[in-house]
């Protein structure tokens, strides 16, 4: 039963991820805010929590590269794409200026909602309503224009 | 700038970010994919069904996380300063934004940065300076 395993081996990867966020306090708007405000009084702890998260997960995809299946057996394939297109970086742009604003971004909102407050919920259910905008405008777009191709430019 | 000593939790940070670094780490290596939480839960709007559980599962692993927590110690309490309409004006960006982009702080910041994938590398430069900025305009020009 690997597809029950996948499942399971899943959620033990998302209640860790989120005890991380709960430990490291990142799932607190105004420890985030604290370090993006450079011009206050500065906190550097996402600053640690990202150098912490990165030294160890570094040395995982480096043993991946090496790695032509998973732990369960299945084929393991990791992102391909090299290249800088406007998507990503005003993508990127949008992103940063909603995290300024609130000081959440996806992991930490979803702990945020599990602890229970209710402002959270308001950012999630937003944020929520922001993927599927991009899920219809995409499928629109589809539909128009000839498939996404190297080399074909987005409109 | 003036570093903000009382505010700063390096041991928390430090310890926090090895286990986000270890969930991630596992992500890959068990289930082979990247612990990116904006493609995860946005991937569900236009998920092949033999791809819904699995989705599913992390996020639930997510919203359960407070509750595993408060098995062994006080979830500690947070803090939002902003109002309703800008959480809701901050969600919108957040989502559509992270779904453009294809990741946020998660598969960008963590997985991407660990992989030096470059896409990455101009992703996570590019929401921290953006969060930098309108943190600035908040707090210091709005304000």
């Amino acid at each position: 039963m690997t597809r029950r395993l996948d499942i399971a081996t899943s959620f033990a990867a998302g209640l860790v991820f989120g005890i991380g966020l709960i430990v490291s306090r990142m799932f607190d708007p105004s420890k985030v805010k604290g370090f993006l405000d450079l011009a206050g009084a500065w906190d550097p702890s996402l600053g640690l929590v990202m150098a912490g998260a990165v030294a160890v997960a570094a040395v995982a995809f480096a043993v991946a590269k090496r790695r032509r299946t998973t732990l369960l057996g299945e084929p393991l394939v990791l992102p391909m794409r090299r290249d800088i297109d406007r998507r990503l970086v005003v993508g990127s742009l949008l992103f940063g200026i909603g995290w300024g604003i609130a000081g959440i971004c996806p992991g930490p909102a979803l702990v945020a909602v599990g602890a229970g407050h209710a402002k959270a919920l308001v950012f999630a259910v937003s944020m929520l309503g922001g993927m599927l905008l991009f899920t219809l405008l995409e499928r629109r777009r589809r539909a128009h224009a000839p498939p996404l191709d190297k080399g074909v430019r987005a409109p | 700038m003036t570093l903000d000593w009382t505010a700063f939790t390096p041991w928390h940070a430090a310890i926090g970010g090895v286990i986000i670094g270890l969930a991630a780490a596992w992500f890959a290596l068990v289930n082979g994919r990247i612990a990116g939480i904006s493609g995860i839960v946005g991937g569900l709007l236009q998920a092949r069904r033999r791809d819904v559980g699995w989705r599913v599962a992390f996020a639930l692993g997510l919203l359960a996380a407070p509750a595993a927590y408060a098995l062994v110690a006080t979830v500690p309490s947070i803090a939002f300063d902003t109002g309703d309409a800008g959480l809701v004006v901050a969600g919108l960006l957040v989502g559509i934004g992270t779904r453009y982009a294809s990741g946020c702080t998660s598969g960008h910041g963590v997985c991407g940065v660990s992989r030096l994938s470059p896409r990455s590398l101009v992703a996570t430069l590019t929401f921290m300076i953006a969060g930098f900025a309108t943190v600035f305009v908040v707090r210091h020009v709005l304000a």
